[in-house]
């Protein structure tokens, strides 16, 4: 009798659980891929982990906290590693409806991922999309922070520059003036000394005498 | 009494300032992609040959030209001839052109160089859809540097017709470049030749470290092997004989008037043929340069997809046929697929279409130009590396350097004339007429800003300036030598610097550069009338991206 109940039993379960079941999931792990040489091998205890992280992930559901580990069965596990699992009531005789097991499986997501040190990509729920951390988003977006800096400095520099260019102009433009009358002095002198043009002492009788300095040395270069 | 013209402090700000404009961002965009469609290391035979034949002897007549005439272009040719002022004025309204829609592409760096200091990379991460389950779909479709060039930095439209707003984003950027321009050449000579001391030497400096890391990048002799093994058979097809002339010719930014101003601000004494010959050299030296970076960077992008393709098809198989993680490698591939295809053959089947065939050699041809490699390829390649950040700011850094070293060219060809022409320069001091070319330019380069912007940008790249250049540099030539006079220029030259003309520069000057002028025109002439209506790539964002 009880080996009929227990025939019976699991083969309710073998009934609840098989791949493509009404509210059975697939799940895949990609241990090698995500840990390389420190990969572990998947034996009994690791689905004894999984079981009691989706039982944990369904105690937090309201209306469910009873949830048992042994409520979730598990089954066609692969080589790959891959296993079809549901998540059945109190009286194991039904699962649980496919939309809370997903919702509350995501709401967990992360620490089942930790339990087994892998992530969203290497540990997969089919049909259970996992939610995308948006990337950090600061309040003043970095670019403009660095464009103003730079803006600001350009600015500044032009500033400077036309001002000095101003300040110069208007140097040059005082100095000429000053410049051109002790030159015009200067000349007057050179060409009436004595009375006499000095011009024409140079080139007596077609000949440039050298012992007279000509104009240009006569004055100190400025 | 006339105002001393401005001098170039020392011959070095002057060769400095020609290698500095010589030098832009055709040499990195555009001479890999043409070593890689004409034959890898055998394109380099009609280079070279083109340089000796065009290059030098065109650049060293409009150094002469220039340091003979001490004005601009306009001045320059009046004085040859006043009846060909107008190739003056012609070369002035090109350089308008290209100052225009050019430091566009100085704003776009100035765009990737500011969204480098995050990390992520902004350009590495697909952005999440509406409700968080899974990436944006045009950048599903799309890779994520293309979707963050197309739709983050352009927000293209689908078409040329439609035109959008200005984005500000950009319009700022642009606005910044060209206040950079500005203060660069505010003070004419003054500050151009310090600010070309950067623009000319920061580049190798930049090219040298991702020499460095490109050489050591995994995958990086896949590309060199690749593009520079020699495909001797090109060397018969015509196409890569003009497209060497071609590229040599724009490379060195003849018929601007830029050269011709540079040297009109030079000593008349300085040996300008030892300078053209010097800057030619450099020019091509570092397009072959910046195109072994180049083409390391590819060898490590297309490894890295092709592992990532084998990788994909390995999870695929793995997944269908629940075969052990971590079972199948690149080696053992080929075999499982085998033995899967006999083991399962209905299955096998069903999978096929999905399974691509993952190829080193398709990666590595896809050959790739202008903006899309500066913009998408590279930064491809860059979001791979380690510390990322570091290598895409000194990318970008170094796109800048290029750039605003060739605008202060541009720049500089249409200023020179403006000051030296004395109606203008009696009203208006000299930062008041940069600052008004500037503002003018900024003001029309608003319009590459746009949703519609690049594909205006594209037309303006295409067509602004070719045919014009190959004219203007033509008429130069032959109004040189012989409208002024061969005879006559030789003799300038040799009271001017000292040196005789050899030989060789006058049978180029004479015979060989013009013939080859004309038989440039003549084949863009034809290939313009034979292609017939004209046609652009558009973005769709709805669809696989160009349609």
């Amino acid at each position: 009798m009880l080996r009929l109940l227990f025939f019976l039993v699991t083969a309710i379960h073998a009934e609840l659980c098989q791949p493509g079941a009404e509210n059975a999931f697939k799940v895949r792990l990609s241990i090698r891929t995500a840990l390389g040489d420190k990969a572990y091998a998947w034996d009994t205890n690791e689905e004894y982990l999984f079981k009691a992280m989706v039982a944990f992930s369904m105690r937090k559901v309201p209306n469910r906290e009873a949830t048992e580990i042994s409520h979730v069965l598990l089954c066609n596990v692969t080589q790959r590693v891959s296993f079809w699992f549901v998540v059945t009531d109190s009286s194991k005789n039904h699962t649980l409806p496919a939309v809370e097991v997903q919702s509350a499986i995501r709401m967990n997501r992360n620490r089942i991922n930790n339990a087994f040190s892998l992530n969203d990509q290497t540990l997969e729920f089919l049909k259970i999309p996992s939610t995308l951390a948006p990337p950090t988003d600061p309040s003043v977006p970095i670019w403009i922070i660095i464009f103003g800096v730079i803006f600001c400095i350009v600015i500044v520099a032009i500033t400077l520059l036309i001002l000095s260019g101003i300040r110069q102009r208007r140097r040059k433009n005082k100095e000429p003036s000053e410049v051109d009358d002790a030159e015009d002095k200067c000349e007057n002198m050179i060409t009436i000394e004595n009375g006499i043009p000095c011009d024409p002492l140079d080139t007596k009788g077609g000949h440039i005498n050298d012992a007279f300095m000509t104009e240009d040395e006569r004055l100190t270069p400025l | 009494m006339e105002k001393a013209r401005p001098l170039w402090a020392n011959p070095l700000q002057f060769v400095f300032a020609c290698i500095s404009y010589a030098v832009g961002l055709g040499n990195v965009w555009r001479f890999p992609y043409l070593c890689q469609m004409y034959g890898g290391g055998s394109f380099l035979v009609p280079y070279i040959i083109m340089l000796i034949v065009e290059g030098m002897p065109l650049l060293y007549l409009e150094l002469a030209v220039g340091q003979r005439m001490r004005q601009g272009s306009i001045g320059a040719f009046r004085t040859i001839s006043p009846y060909l002022s107008g190739v003056g004025v012609a070369s002035v309204v090109v350089s308008f052109f290209l100052s225009m829609y050019y430091n566009v592409i100085n704003a776009w760096a100035f765009w990737y160089l500011f969204h480098s200091f995050q990390d992520p990379l902004p350009w590495s991460v697909c952005p999440l859809n509406g409700n968080r389950t899974g990436y944006d779909e045009e950048c599903e479709k799309a890779s994520s540097t293309q979707y963050f060039w197309y739709r983050k930095t352009l927000n293209i439209s689908p078409s040329i017709q439609e035109n959008g707003s200005v984005q500000w984003e950009l319009a700022l950027c642009l606005l910044l470049a060209w206040l950079v321009v500005y203060l660069c050449i505010l003070r004419g000579t003054e500050s151009t030749g310090k600010v070309v001391y950067f623009t000319a030497s920061l580049p190798y400096c930049v090219l040298i470290i991702y020499l460095v890391r490109g050489l050591t990048l995994h995958g990086a002799t896949n590309g060199l092997m690749y593009m520079f093994t020699p495909k001797m058979e090109q060397l018969a097809n015509p196409k890569a004989w003009i497209n060497g002339a071609t590229q040599i010719f724009f490379s060195l930014g003849l018929g601007f008037g830029s050269l011709i101003a540079f040297a009109s601000y030079n000593e008349p004494s300085s040996n300008c043929q030892k300078h053209a010959i010097i800057v030619s050299l450099i020019n091509s030296s570092t397009s072959i340069f910046a195109s072994i970076v180049t083409f390391s960077i590819y060898g490590f992008k297309a490894t890295f997809n092709y592992e990532n393709c084998l990788r994909k098809v390995s999870l695929l198989l793995t997944n269908t046929f629940d075969l052990e993680d971590g079972f199948l490698t690149a080696s053992n591939l080929e075999q499982v697929k085998g033995y899967l295809a006999s083991a399962y053959p209905s299955k096998y089947s069903e999978l096929f279409p999905h399974i691509r065939n993952c190829s080193l050699e398709s990666e590595l041809d896809t050959a790739v130009q202008g903006t899309g490699l500066a913009f998408i390829v590279y930064t491809e390649a860059i979001k791979n590396m380690e510390v990322s950040q570091l290598w895409s700011v000194l990318y970008f850094f170094m796109l800048l350097m290029l750039g605003i070293g060739s605008m202060l060219g541009n720049t500089a060809a249409i200023l020179t004339p403006l000051t030296d022409s004395k109606i203008i320069s009696s009203y208006l001091p000299k930062e008041a007429i940069s600052g008004l070319v500037c503002l003018v330019s900024c003001a029309i380069g608003m319009v590459f800003t746009t949703e519609a912007g690049n594909y205006w940008f594209d037309i303006f790249n295409d067509y602004a300036a070719t045919l014009s250049l190959l004219l203007i540099v033509l008429v130069e030539t032959i109004a040189v030598c012989y409208v002024y006079g061969l005879r006559r220029f030789e003799s300038d030259l040799k009271a001017m610097t000292g040196r005789a003309l050899s030989w060789y520069w006058k049978v180029m000057w004479a015979g060989v550069s013009p013939l080859l002028i004309v038989s440039l025109l003549i084949f863009y002439l034809s290939d313009y009338i034979l292609t017939g209506t004209l046609k652009y790539q558009a973005w769709e964002a709805s669809q696989d991206g160009w349609l």
